[in-house]
């Protein structure tokens, strides 16, 4: 499964669902498959998606908060998984893109090739994980997910590739106010 | 005043959504936090997670303070740097100054000597919170928070909230 073909399988399942996706590629990516106003680039900060998907899905119960991380960016923040656990709002889903690597900063190794995030998020309180490795999969779990009551995490190994698309020009501050004009209205 | 008047506070004040890592000089302000009803306190596992938190929560409509002990501002700053300052994010942020004239344990001595420099580095403006002011100064903050949209730090020294 390659990262764009997973990313556009979430945004495609997911129509009505606020996007956080984390620093580099994968927000990346989302910016390349559609500029959303229901997307968050998370620009820096890594290890925080899962903590800001956490605060908006606890304040936002009305809303479904997907939360597109990376296996680097998840293995720095794995006690946020506890506190989503706890607090375990049921809007909450969390798809982790697992290539086992560090790909935007050219492809350095992670620890996640011994690592299962959806026996950790199990093991965490999460209400339902999963562990897919197609693309074919993913689909179906997706499917699922939008009628389940979360927290969700999905567990999702991808290939290795090439640091593509490149930046997007971001605004954050214009960014996250088209964000929070979507979330109002909607 | 003490904590629970201290809630009271800034439960008046708006503020809706805590966050945050406790500290001993914390502990009873976190405890009236829970017991309230009103309020919500998300225990984080690392300060820069309930900043992260914050931040969400205030995306979905919330007025959040995170909590925090001044050791806490270290695991932060990438936090405030590269998401709270640079989207523009006005977060309340209560940090507990340990270590504050070396009258602490050791670990302590560094960030009570530093913690000022480190806010002011980031112009994050701080205000250290006195017993006799502290309606003043949450009023200053919040109306700080509101012109610039960014966060303010209210540091509190034990004893000032009993």
């Amino acid at each position: 499964m390659r990262r764009h073909e997973a990313v556009k399988t979430i945004t495609d399942c997911f129509k009505e669902a606020y996007i956080i996706g984390c620093n580099g590629l994968i927000s990346r990516e989302l910016h390349s498959i559609e500029d959303s106003p229901r997307n968050f680039y998370v620009l820096g900060s890594m290890g925080l998606p899962t903590a800001i998907g956490l605060g908006l899905s606890l304040a936002r119960p009305d809303k479904k908060i997907v939360v597109v991380t990376g296996d680097g960016n998840q293995l720095m923040s794995l006690g946020a998984l506890t506190t989503v656990g706890k607090l375990s709002p049921e809007n909450f889903i969390e798809i982790v893109l697992d290539n086992e690597c560090y790909e935007t900063t050219g492809g350095q190794e992670t620890s996640s090739s011994t690592t299962k995030f959806h026996e950790l998020a199990k093991n965490s309180g999460f209400k339902h994980t999963l562990y897919v490795h197609s693309l074919d999969r993913l689909a179906i779990v997706l499917h699922r997910a939008v009628k389940a009551k979360g927290p969700i995490l999905i567990h999702a190994k991808i290939e290795k590739e090439k640091p593509d698309p490149p930046r997007a020009q971001i605004d954050p501050y214009k960014m996250r106010k088209i964000f929070m004009k979507a979330l109002a209205t909607r | 005043m003490n904590s629970k008047e201290f809630c009271i506070l800034l439960k008046d004040s708006g503020f809706n959504f805590f966050s945050g890592v406790p500290c001993s000089l914390l502990g009873p302000i976190i405890q009236h936090l829970t017991y309230d009803k009103d309020l919500q306190y998300v225990p984080a596992t690392r300060e820069d997670e309930a900043l992260g938190i914050a931040v969400g929560a205030y995306m979905g409509g919330k007025k959040p303070v995170v909590l925090m002990q001044n050791s806490g501002l270290g695991n932060s700053i990438d936090a405030l740097t590269s998401l709270l300052l640079l989207y523009r994010f006005p977060v309340l942020l209560i940090i507990s100054w340990r270590g504050f004239e070396e009258n602490d344990f050791i670990e302590h001595s560094l960030m009570g000597k530093y913690m000022q420099d480190f806010l002011k580095t980031m112009k994050i403006p701080t205000i250290v919170l006195s017993p006799n002011e502290l309606p003043k100064q949450v009023a200053e903050a919040d109306q700080m928070m509101k012109k610039s949209e960014t966060p303010v730090a209210l540091v509190l020294k034990k004893g000032v909230v009993e």
